[in-house]
Formats: C-alpha cells, sequence, structure tokens
C-alpha cells in the first residue's frame, strides 16, 4: 500500500511542476505576473505562513507593549509584593533549591520570623531561577534582576500562544489568532505583566490557561496524555499562585454542568479522572498547599464531583447489564439517595471533627462582597481587593466589554462541551471581577477568548458575504461576455440590496473598533501600567520631568546607615521593600498571616507616644518608618491609610477606637481634627517639625499638599524618638527609638 | 591617647640619640605641610652638602612609625647645583633600609644620588610625601550645625638622622579659622599659614611635637573599598566599572538629620556634609551609568570637551560624618585610545587610581579583564602592588576571560598615573563568538527541519498513523487533481483568448490551430486524470470528498464539450461569413450556460481547495 502510493506521489509531483509552469504561461502572459505567480504558494502554505508570521507578530507585540517601564524608568522590580519575590529568588539562586526549601527568614515579622519555604508558592522563582541557570548554561551573562523584570512579558507572550491554541481548540484558527491578538494587549492582563511587575500573577495566568486549554482538549480528544498534561499544568499553577483554588473549582463545576445537561461521555470520566487524581498528588507536593485538597472546605467540590462521576460510571454499567428499565430506576433511586447520604454524612462527620477546615475569610469575602468589610478589615483594606467600579472594566476590557456578550451569543449558538467550558469561565470570572478589582485578570483570558470568537465569526461571515459578491463580476468579466449577461447574474442577489456595501461598512466599522482598542490599550499601559510606583515621576513647573526617588533614598539610607539587626516599624505596606532593599529586619510585612501582630502595630501607631514606646520596646523596634506626603502631595501615604490602621488595630485591641480619631464622622487631620488624632503617634511622626516649612507659595507653615488643609497641631515634640532621615521630598521619614532613659 | 604616645616616642628619641651616621649635614631643610584636604601633603627640600671625607652616595630618609603605616605616596626627586640655578629635576629610587644602632620606632628610606657627593659638595633633594588618615577629628561627634574641627600634629623640626643648620616650616591650612596651635619660639599665625622658625643648629633626631587644631569643612570622603573592572572588547570597547564603598570620615553625626534645616539653611546646618563628588573621565566616554545594588540613581551630571568628561554623582542622600555609601559607576571608552600595541604583543595604557577628586581609596583593587584566548601577560605598574590572576566567565565564554587583579592599598589622587597590562590576542579569535552564535542558530533551524521532515512516531503500525498516512496521500492526490482541472480551465481560457482574437483578426487558420493544440492537450490531461481519479474513488479517506469530485469532473467536462461546441460554431460561422449579430444569437444560450458551470466549477474549486 504505502509503495504504491509512493510511487504514485514521485511521479505526480513530477509532472506538477512542469504542468504549473505551462498552464501560468497560458493563463498570463505577462512577465510580471509570471513572476509573481511562480513565487506563489498553495492557498494551504500562505495559510501557514501568515498564520504563523501574525503569530509571531503577536508574540513580539505581547513582549515589547509590556516593556514601557523599562524605557520611561529603568530596568527594575515594581510595587511592593515583587520585591519579597525577586528577594527570594535571588536566594534561590545564590543558596540552591534546597537551602530556598528549608529557609527560615528571621528578617521579617520580628521577633516570630517565617517559614520562607512552606508559606510561599514556589512557582515563579523557581521558574525564574530556572531560565537564569539555562541562560548561565548557554552562556549568556545575565544578571538575575534583569531575569526577573522580564519574566512576566516573556509569559505574557507565552501566553498569547496558549491563548491562540484554546481559541482554535474552541472555535477555529481565525478565532485563536485573535484572541491571541486581544490578550496580547488587553490592559487587564497587562497591569499585572508589565516588565518589572514580577508576581505571581505574571506566570499564574499562563499557567491557568494553560491548564485550561489542556483539560479542554482532554475532554475533547478523551485522551490519557492531554489529561495528564493539564494535570501537571494545574501542578505549575498549583506552585505559582494561591488562584488555583479557581481552576479546581471551576473545573468540577463544568463538569457537573455536563453531567446535568446529559453531556456525559467516557471522554470527560478519562479526563477528569486523570486530571483530578494526579493534579491533587501533584498539588500535595507543594508544602503551602499540602494536604487542603482533602482537608479544606474549598476542595471538596472537587472530591464530591470526583466520587459523583464514579457514581455515574457504575449506573451507567449498570444500565448496561440491566435491560429491564424499571428495576434500572429503582436501582438509580437506592444509588443515588445512598450515595447522597454517604456524602453528606461524610461531609459532616469531616466538618464536625475538624477534618476538614471551614471556608477560609478570602473564599467567603469572594462570595459575598460585603463580608471582608465587616470581618476582616485587613482584607479590606487592600485597595486592589475593593469592589470593581464601572469605569475600571471600561477601562481594562474597552470593546471587549461589548464583544463579551457577542460572543456568548456565538458560543451558545454552536454549543459543545468546549463552547459550554469557555462560556461558564467567562461568566464565572466575570462574576469574581465584579468582586474584586484584581481578579479582572482572571477573567481578562475568557473576556479575550470569547471577544475572539465574537470578532472572527463576525469577519468571517461579512468577509464571505464579500468574497461571493467579488466573484460574479470578476467571473463576468473574465468571459469578456457583455454586460447584459453580467446584470442577469447578479439580479440573482437582488433579494438583498446593498448586501455588499453593508458589509464593507460593517467591516470597516469593525476595523475601526479593533484600532481604537490598540489605541487605547497602548495609551493605557503607557500611562497607567507602567509605573514603578516606587520611583514617583511628575510634571515640574516647567515641563519637565521630575522624578521622587525618596523611597529608594530612604531605603538604601536604611540598608548602609543602621546597624545591620536594627528592626524597623513600619505599616505593613512597606514591610517586604524593607526587608529587599533595605536589608532590615522587619516587625511586619505584606505577608499578612499573622493579623495580630500586625494590629499590634496599629496599636502603637494610633497610640500616644509614650503608650506606643511601651509597645515598640517590648518589639524591640530600633526605627520607626512612615511615609508622609504632606511635601510632595502623594495621596497615598500613611495619613491615608491611617483609618484602616486604627480599623484593624481595634479589632484585635479594643482600647483603639475608631470614633477617637474622627469628628463627627468625618477624617480630619486640621485644626478641627479630633484631639487623639492630633496627638497619636503617626500624627506626630508624619508632622513632626512640619508646621515650621512652607510648602506653598501663599499658604500658610504647615500646609499639608495631600489633603490640602494646614494642619493642626504644628508645635509636635517628640520625647522617646528622634529624626535620623527625612528624604529630599519628605516622602519617607525615619525616626530612632531613643533607648531608655538611664534612672539615676 | 597620641599624647601619651608621642611622650614614649620622645622618649625613645632621647634614648637612642647615637653619633651621626655619616659626614653629611643638611645645610637647609624648607619644609611645607598642606593641611587643606583630608590628605596631608608634606613638600620638604633638603640641601644636603658632604662635610666629610669619603664619597656619599646615598641619603637616609626618616620617618616615625605612626606616620610611616599612613604613608601613602613617596617621592623623591634631585636637583644639581646650587641656589636659583637647577638644572634639571630627576625622580631618585629609593628603598626602605635598617641601618644599625637606630632608633627602633623610625624607619629609614635610603635614596640614591644620582651620582656621589664628594667632599664640600652639596645636592638638593626635594621630597614629596602624602599621608591618609593624619588628620582626626576632635570634636569625634558633632551635630548637624557644627562645624568640623581637626587635630594634626607633627614635629616643628625635621626629624633626621644628620644634622640640620637651618630649617623653617609652612604649615597650610584650608582657612584662617584656627581653635588652638603650639607655640614654640618664632612662630607666626598669618591668615590661614602657620609659620614655625627658621631654627638653626639642631642636632640629629631633634623632636618638637607640635598639635594643630583647626577647622576644615572638607569633605573626608573615603572609599574602604574601590573595585574598578576593566574589560577589554576588542570590538572597539573599553568598559570600566568601579563600585565604590565610600564612607564620610569625618566627625561623626550625633542628634539626628534634620531635612528642614539641611533644606533651609543647607551651608550652615550641613557644612560638614557633602552632597556630591566630581569623577574626571577621559575624553569621549560613552553609556555613562550611575546606580547602585537597588537601581538607578537619577541624580548625576555630566560634562565633557574634548580633553575630559566631568561625571557630577551625588548620592542618594547628603553624607554626614559616618555616614555610608555604595554605588557603581561605569562608562565605555573607545579602544584606540588606550590600546596599543607594541611588537606582536597588545598593551592596555590606563590610569590605575580613583578618578574622584580628593577622595582617599582605603583599599584598591583593579582588574583587567582580556579577551578570551590572551595569552603571555605581563604587567607594568609604577609602584609595588599585589598581583594574582582570575579567570571571568561572560558572554559566551568557554574558556574563561583571563584576568588580571592588581591589589593596593591607601591610594591618593598621586596615584592616579598610567599602568601598562601587555598581552598577546590572535585577531581571528574575535570571530569565535559571532560564529558560535550562527552555528547555534544554524543547527536550530537544522533541527526545526528535521523535525517538520523527520517522522518520529513511535508506532508505525497503529491505525491513527496509517490513517494520517492515507490522508496526507489523499490531500496530495487531490492536490494534483485540483492542479489538472486548474490547466483544463487554463486550456479553456486560451480557447477563448483564440475566439477573441478570431473575432479581432478574422484569422480562423491560427483559431484552428489553437483548437487543435487544445484539443491534444485536453486528452492528455484527461489520461492524467484516469489514475488519480481512480484512486480517489478507492480510497476510503477520500470517500466523504468523492462525490464533490465527481461532480467537479462531470461540470468539467460538460464545459468542455459546451466549449467546443461553441469553438466550432463561432468558427463555422466566420467560415461562412456569417455576421457578428447573428454569432452572438447562436451561441448566446451556449455561453450563458459556460457562464453559470463556470462558476459551479469555482465554487467546487474553492471548497475543494479549503480541504
Amino acid at each position: 500500500m504505502g509503495g504504491k502510493t509512493e510511487s504514485l506521489n514521485g511521479v505526480k509531483s513530477g509532472s506538477t511542476q512542469t504542468s504549473m509552469g505551462t498552464a501560468q504561461i497560458g493563463l498570463k502572459p505577462d512577465l510580471f505576473n509570471f513572476s509573481l505567480k511562480s513565487l506563489k504558494l498553495k492557498t494551504k502554505q500562505q495559510e501557514l505562513l501568515i498564520r504563523v508570521s501574525v503569530l509571531g507578530l503577536i508574540y513580539i507585540l505581547a513582549f515589547i507593549t509590556r516593556l514601557f517601564s523599562v524605557l520611561r524608568y529603568e530596568s527594575m522590580i515594581h510595587e511592593f509584593d515583587p520585591y519579597f519575590n525577586y528577594r527570594t529568588t535571588v536566594f534561590l539562586t545564590e543558596k540552591g533549591f534546597y537551602e530556598f526549601w528549608n529557609w527560615f527568614d528571621s528578617e521579617s515579622w520580628y521577633p516570630l520570623g517565617r517559614i520562607i519555604g512552606g508559606t510561599l508558592y514556589p512557582g515563579l522563582m523557581v521558574t525564574a531561577a530556572f531560565i537564569y541557570w539555562v541562560l548561565r548554561f548557554l552562556r549568556f551573562a545575565v544578571h538575575i534582576r534583569e531575569v526577573c523584570v522580564l519574566t512576566a512579558p516573556f509569559f505574557a507572550s507565552n501566553t498569547t500562544l496558549v491563548a491562540y491554541l484554546f481559541g482554535k481548540e474552541i472555535w477555529d484558527s481565525g478565532a485563536g489568532l485573535v484572541a491571541a491578538a486581544l490578550i496580547a494587549i488587553c490592559p487587564g492582563y497587562i497591569s499585572r505583566s508589565v516588565a518589572g511587575s514580577y508576581d505571581n500573577e505574571g506566570v499564574a495566568i499562563f499557567a491557568l490557561l494553560l491548564t485550561f486549554y489542556l483539560f479542554v482538549k482532554a475532554v475533547n480528544t478523551g485522551s490519557l496524555a492531554w489529561a495528564l498534561a493539564s494535570a501537571f499544568g494545574y501542578f505549575y499553577m498549583v506552585s505559582a499562585w494561591g488562584g488555583y483554588v479557581f481552576i479546581i473549582n471551576l473545573i468540577p463545576l463544568y463538569v457537573l454542568v455536563l453531567l446535568i445537561t446529559g453531556r456525559y461521555s467516557m471522554r470527560l470520566y478519562v479526563a477528569y479522572n486523570c486530571m483530578y487524581v494526579l493534579g491533587m498528588l501533584l498539588a500535595m507536593q507543594i508544602r503551602f498547599v499540602g494536604f487542603q485538597h482533602v482537608q479544606s472546605g474549598e476542595h471538596m467540590a472537587a472530591m464530591g464531583v470526583f466520587f459523583l462521576m464514579q457514581v455515574f460510571y457504575f449506573l451507567d454499567w449498570v444500565k448496561h447489564l440491566l435491560s429491564d428499565k424499571k428495576l434500572f430506576q429503582a436501582f438509580l433511586r437506592i444509588t443515588v439517595t445512598c450515595a447522597i447520604g454517604v456524602g453528606a454524612l461524610a461531609l459532616g462527620v469531616g466538618m464536625a471533627s475538624g477534618y476538614i477546615s471551614p471556608w477560609t475569610g478570602r473564599f467567603y469575602s469572594l462570595l459575598d462582597p460585603t463580608y471582608a468589610k465587616d470581618h476582616i478589615p485587613i482584607i479590606a483594606s487592600v485597595s486592589e481587593h475593593q469592589p470593581t467600579a464601572w469605569s475600571s472594566f471600561m477601562f481594562d476590557f474597552q470593546i471587549l466589554l461589548f464583544l463579551f456578550p457577542a460572543g456568548l451569543y456565538f458560543c451558545f449558538k454552536r454549543l459543545s462541551d468546549a463552547t459550554i467550558f469557555v462560556v461558564m469561565y467567562g461568566l464565572t470570572s466575570m462574576y469574581f471581577a465584579g468582586v474584586m478589582v484584581r481578579l479582572i485578570l482572571v477573567a481578562t483570558p475568557a473576556v479575550c477568548l470569547i471577544s475572539a470568537i465574537a470578532v472572527s465569526a463576525t469577519i468571517k461571515n461579512l468577509t464571505s458575504l464579500l468574497r461571493t459578491k467579488h466573484k460574479v463580476p470578476h467571473g463576468a468579466s473574465a468571459k469578456g461576455t457583455t454586460s447584459a449577461k453580467a446584470s442577469s447574474k447578479a439580479s440573482l442577489d437582488q433579494s438583498l440590496p446593498f448586501q455588499r456595501n453593508g458589509a464593507i461598512a460593517l467591516l470597516l466599522g469593525a476595523f475601526y473598533l479593533l484600532s481604537r482598542y490598540a489605541i487605547h490599550c497602548t495609551w493605557v499601559t503607557s500611562e497607567a501600567y507602567s509605573s514603578p510606583s516606587i520611583v514617583l515621576a511628575a510634571r515640574g513647573a516647567h515641563g519637565g520631568r521630575v522624578i521622587f526617588d525618596d523611597y529608594r533614598e530612604a531605603y538604601f539610607w536604611l540598608r548602609q546607615n543602621t546597624p545591620s539587626d536594627a528592626k524597623v516599624m513600619s505599616w505593613w505596606d512597606y514591610g517586604y521593600q524593607i526587608t529587599a532593599m533595605g536589608n532590615r529586619t522587619v516587625i511586619v510585612d505584606n505577608n499578612t498571616w499573622n493579623n495580630t501582630h500586625i494590629a499590634t502595630v496599629g496599636r502603637a501607631m494610633s497610640s500616644y507616644e509614650d503608650e506606643a514606646y511601651e509597645i515598640m520596646r517590648s518589639l524591640d523596634v530600633d526605627y520607626v518608618l512612615v511615609v508622609f506626603g504632606g511635601v510632595s502631595g502623594y495621596s497615598s501615604d500613611d495619613i491615608n491609610k491611617f483609618l484602616w490602621m486604627v480599623r484593624i488595630g481595634g479589632g484585635v485591641f479594643p482600647v483603639i477606637k475608631e470614633p477617637d480619631y474622627l469628628v463627627n464622622g468625618e477624617y480630619r487631620v486640621d485644626k478641627g481634627a479630633a484631639p487623639k488624632m492630633l496627638n497619636c503617634l503617626m500624627y506626630k511622626l508624619c508632622y513632626y517639625r512640619f508646621g515650621e516649612l512652607m510648602t506653598e507659595y501663599g499658604k500658610p507653615p504647615g500646609y499639608d499638599r495631600a489633603r490640602g488643609v494646614e494642619i493642626g497641631n504644628k508645635d509636635v515634640k517628640l520625647q522617646y524618638l528622634e529624626e535620623a532621615f527625612t528624604t529630599s521630598n519628605w516622602i519617607v521619614r525615619i525616626y530612632k527609638v531613643k533607648p531608655p532613659n538611664n534612672r539615676w | 591617647m597620641m599624647g601619651f604616645r608621642l611622650n614614649i616616642f620622645l622618649l625613645l628619641i632621647a634614648m637612642f640619640s647615637t653619633p651621626v651616621l655619616s659626614d653629611l649635614i643638611l645645610a637647609r631643610v624648607d619644609r611645607r605641610i598642606d593641611l587643606t584636604s583630608q590628605i596631608v601633603r608634606i613638600t620638604s627640600s633638603l640641601k644636603v652638602e658632604n662635610a666629610g671625607t669619603d664619597v656619599v652616595s646615598e641619603v637616609l630618609l626618616a620617618l616615625p612609625d605612626y606616620q610611616v603605616k599612613n604613608l601613602a605616596f613617596m617621592k623623591a626627586f634631585g636637583s644639581e647645583g646650587k641656589g636659583k640655578a637647577k638644572s634639571s629635576t630627576t625622580s631618585l629610587p629609593f628603598t626602605v633600609v635598617n641601618p644599625e644602632g637606630m632608633p627602633p620606632s623610625l624607619t629609614f628610606y635610603s635614596v640614591s644620588l644620582p651620582k656621589g657627593l664628594s667632599k664640600g659638595e652639596s645636592f638638593t633633594l626635594d621630597v614629596f610625601a602624602a599621608f591618609t588618615n593624619s588628620i582626626r577629628p576632635f570634636p569625634e561627634e558633632i551635630t548637624q550645625a557644627d562645624l568640623q574641627i581637626v587635630l594634626f600634629q607633627d614635629s616643628a623640626y625635621y626629624l633626621s638622622p644628620y644634622e640640620v643648620r637651618v630649617q623653617s616650616l609652612a604649615v597650610t591650612l584650608p582657612s584662617a579659622r584656627v581653635e588652638s596651635y603650639t607655640k614654640l619660639h618664632n612662630t607666626k599665625h598669618v591668615d590661614s599659614e602657620i609659620k614655625y622658625g627658621p631654627y638653626e643648629k639642631l642636632l640629629p633626631f631633634s623632636y618638637s611635637p607640635i598639635v594643630i587644631h583647626f577647622e576644615n569643612d572638607r569633605p573626608f570622603a573615603v572609599a574602604q573599598q574601590l573595585v574598578r573592572e576593566i574589560e577589554i572588547s576588542h570590538w572597539g570597547n573599553i568598559q570600566v566599572t568601579e563600585h565604590y564603598d565610600i564612607v564620610h570620615r569625618g566627625a561623626q553625626n550625633k542628634g539626628g538629620f534634620s531635612r528642614l534645616d539641611y533644606q533651609v539653611r543647607a551651608h550652615i546646618r550641613g557644612s560638614s556634609s557633602f552632597r556630591h563628588l566630581i569623577a574626571r573621565l577621559p575624553p569621549r566616554v560613552r553609556s555613562v551609568y550611575y546606580r547602585d545594588e537597588i537601581g538607578n540613581i537619577s541624580t548625576s551630571h555630566l560634562w565633557g570637551d574634548s580633553r575630559k568628561t566631568e561625571l557630577e554623582i551625588e548620592p542618594r542622600y547628603p553624607l554626614f560624618g559616618g555616614w555610608k555609601t555604595a554605588f557603581t559607576i561605569g562608562y565605555g571608552l573607545p579602544l584606540k585610545d588606550f590600546l596599543f600595541e607594541s611588537g606582536n604583543k597588545r598593551f592596555l595604557n590606563i590610569t590605575f587610581g580613583c578618578p574622584i577628586d580628593d577622595v582617599v581609596v582605603d583599599n584598591l583593587i583593579v582588574k583587567v579583564v582580556l579577551p578570551e584566548g590572551s595569552k603571555d601577560i605581563s604587567v607594568s605598574v609604577p609602584f609595588d602592588v599585589k598581583q594574582w590572576q582570575e579567570v571571568k566567565y561572560s558572554h559566551l565564554d568557554i574558556a574563561g576571560r583571563p584576568v588580571v587583579v592588581l591589589e593596593k592599598t591607601n591610594i591618593v589622587p598621586e596615584h592616579n598615573v598610567h599602568f601598562q597590562v601587555y598581552y598577546k590576542f590572535n585577531t581571528l579569535s574575535l570571530l569565535r563568538e559571532p560564529l558560535m552564535l550562527i552555528s547555534g542558530f544554524f543547527f536550530l533551524f537544522i533541527a526545526c527541519i528535521v523535525y517538520l521532515h523527520a517522522d518520529i512516531t513511535i508506532s508505525k503500525s497503529s491505525a491513527s498513523y496509517l490513517a494520517k498516512l492515507q490522508w496526507d496521500e489523499v490531500q496530495a492526490a487531490m492536490q494534483q487533481f485540483l492542479n489538472i482541472i486548474n490547466r483544463c480551465l487554463a486550456v479553456h481560457a486560451k480557447l477563448e483568448a483564440s475566439l477573441h482574437d478570431l473575432s479581432r483578426t478574422g484569422d480562423v487558420q491560427s483559431c484552428k490551430a489553437a483548437r487543435k493544440a487544445a484539443d491534444g492537450l485536453l486528452k492528455e490531461l484527461a489520461k492524467e486524470l484516469k489514475p488519480l481519479l481512480a484512486y480517489l474513488q478507492s480510497s476510503p479517506q477520500a470517500a466523504q470528498l468523492w462525490p464533490k469530485v465527481e461532480e467537479l469532473v462531470a461540470k468539467e467536462r460538460e464545459m468542455q464539450e459546451k466549449l467546443m461546441l461553441k469553438h466550432s460554431t463561432v468558427v463555422d460561422s466566420y467560415e461562412k461569413k456569417s455576421g457578428g449579430r447573428e454569432i452572438e444569437n447562436r451561441i448566446a444560450s451556449l455561453q450563458q450556460k459556460l457562464v453559470a458551470l463556470r462558476q459551479d466549477v469555482d465554487e467546487l474549486l474553492e471548497f475543494l481547495d479549503e480541504i
């Protein structure tokens, strides 16, 4: 068989070449056209070439659009959490994996310390270190900082490839290409993956989409290999980000929906069981996750669905054995009752005995947006945990927001296992995106995919309309016939007049919308998401760019001019940065695992100086660091965060009462402020000697530019602390805690 | 503490007032001590006279040990002749010697004279010495608003193993404000200068301690460690990277730092601090950067002209006494300015010391990174350094680059002289790394090609694999089939064209010839088509395509027939000389059918093409 076809191919290919040439000469004697024509590839090859080059361009685009921050500022790590990730990555590359895994960090959470290996998702650090080692092995002498800075853009590029494959899997390759293009520049994703934003989300979105893609592929093919791959994708996701909980709940939900809608199949059974069992076992290897898959309430849905699948399979088998329908009905009833009973009993016993932990606050706050505000102020205090405003949806998605419902329509029109998945992914993640600002990130791939379906399907329909219309006049002219005949042909389609013009107009409209989207994305990326937030830039009076590099000034001062074992107390926001850049021990940091400890710091900040001194002595504090924007007009400073300190402190220590700091429920720092406010430690540290400073022309001394008021207490005296350092724009102020006075 | 040590020292000198060493006499000694910066620079001009009979070729210089440990740089010049008519100054070599019977806490340097000094002859010797860490802040801790006051001590008399006839000492201070100074006889304080002497006829080892307590707010910037890495690339660049660990070694700051005071009255409240440093770099530097461990520092300025470049760097914060900072500056230099060839060797000729003004370096490490494959490395430095070799791995290195490391302590600006590193390097080695990259990409593409073309299926007998193979074949056959159809259509077009020509020229013969050629071609194509159709019909993979294929073939055949009919009709009509209108009428129905068929064929072709 093989031999026969081979000879056939050989003969044919030889003759094709020559005959192709003659045919073309015959067709178009024009020499120029001939040379072009002979270079012309086959349609399939053309399509492949275009597809690959478009994908390649998208890949590059996704990378370079994230480099604004490097060009505007420098190759540096951004924000808060990335500094911790960077510090641990440096540790990993210097000391090796086992040291990293067993690292007890005494520089944070003094005096408690932190077991780093057991309390972090190592995926990001291991990935960056791996890239670093590979580059080193290939003899590229890169610095680990460059690798860390560029990890997020690199993974964003990879995400576009996965988006392409995913789009191809659920719709067609056109939708895949559009999805890749949309996700490459979607601001919702860029916000977490610009160069320097070295955070878990950078690789996690890649892992999330990869896992989903592989799972859908496994469901579509029923292949064990794809299911295995998706289990490994899931493992990578678990190792990278806490958001894996979304996967482990969405996939069971999807399976459940398929079961209910009667789409149960052997493919689904293979895919889910393999993915769940292997994924669970692999995930247990991550110490931070541990046995949560079998012990935590958040993971129970997956387990329940797993058992349900087995019951379904069993019933299927019994149904196959029993020919009698009635008998089967009875059996079904008994089995289902038993299964539900056993399941409920197991869950009840597990919950009651404490083996299965109840849902955590974070989980609750996702399901109920008002939960955090009432119960966990520390979650509510983070700006990225706030419910999303409409404007930020518009900002992050722009036209995708309108394309999303259109895409859903197309998905419902061509319902398959894959489209059901993407619809469920889109709807659930949109809900979560509405609950928390930062979860827009999770919704972004789904929104891009579904919008891509809308765009691709629309454009495809329109162009096919255009193409058929095109051919009529073309064919007629080729025949060299008279116009009468052409018109008789065209009359066939006159039932829909202006169809072609309409299609052209719609295409132009789509093109316009998409180009607006591209412009919007680039603008948002360059203006809003490319600031490292550790270096602030402003326009000076003469139009020049003024750089406020106060944070690094202060951290570097700490690093160089304080004893190496000094303990620094600050609000938790700055903890990671102080340890990473200042290399000093902090009391609390951004890993907010111990609410009491944070509340102690909040209490110290909101107490009178002498009470605060007692607390600081008990915590061995040597330096206190506050962030103050009164001189520069920087509004996210500690005075504006102060109410959260009071709330969090008051949540644990009832001596701190929020109303003490408010006047008629109003928060103010001027003369009308509450007396406790005017004399608490935070106020004193921020405004120490500020009353003598003229901040703005035509305003009295002590005019706070961030809040636009003249401060109420200009004569701040410090008894137990002394000013150790203040940065050039007063943004960071560091005070030294004096040793206790000698008694005699 | 220092006073106590001095007492012991004097005691020792008294004990060891040994007889003179040789018959040399210092006829005149003029010393000038420059205290305007943190470095103490002493210039002594000695007029040496031989009072004995023997020819003397060496002069001994004595330095107390506490000064020796701070001695950073010393140089001796000789000038022959007398009085003002100094002919030429030459640098004289000197070595440390240990003559017998001398006080133990003194170190002696023996300067060799250019030629022996016979009886009665005289020779003028100029000695320049620079000392670090000899000015001590007192009080040791000051607040931000205080002025920095420092102490300096030395001897009013020139310490020498020879008798000194006449001597004087002048001390230059940074300002006229002096807290106190030791008053001996013949002491004058004029403006910013204190003069001691002239003193006459002093015995060997005469010593009279003086202490000057004066105001000095010059920055005491000290680099505890400076690592300069000079990397040569034969592609045209020398990359210099300098890592500084700077400390302000003046009076310690106490009582914190108030930004308000510093901001409002910087020159008063903060006079002991310094805000910036100026590095003098060679001309034509490029890509200068200034950063530290946590990122770029945005406060720096660069000026340059054809002779020099000045880089003003401002640390992240002003440095007060005892404060530290660390930073890195880096810049590229054009290779041709610093790399030369001599014989078959190349040599780098570049400055040794620290480019920043008024900075004392405690420990300087200069690393010269030579290109990979350099051989026969030798170094020539004008003073003693510790020296060893390392290997550095940079981009695309396999064997590593040889690194020459030079280490020296106590560096002052006077050390800023050129030194040379000689090595051999084959220019062809330059191409090694680009070739490596090229071959890397080459093999990558080769691997891609091999992957795309090789069959790496594990199980050659599995059903899916066979199905895939068959499908490939069907696709190939399909492609050929479509080709043939296309060629048929091309023949049709040719026929149409011949008809068109006919209507224009009326040349029936050529039209007939075209018809004949077309017939032949079509027959050939039909022959070619046969095995393909047979294969497509038999193949199970092509089953769902077969109806379309069949339809296409039928349509094409019909079209062919119609076209032939049309052709013969038109030719006939022409032969019969019928009118154009008549011909049109006769073929109108045919034409209509042809157009419809053509459209169907096109649609089918497109459909099949998409598979």
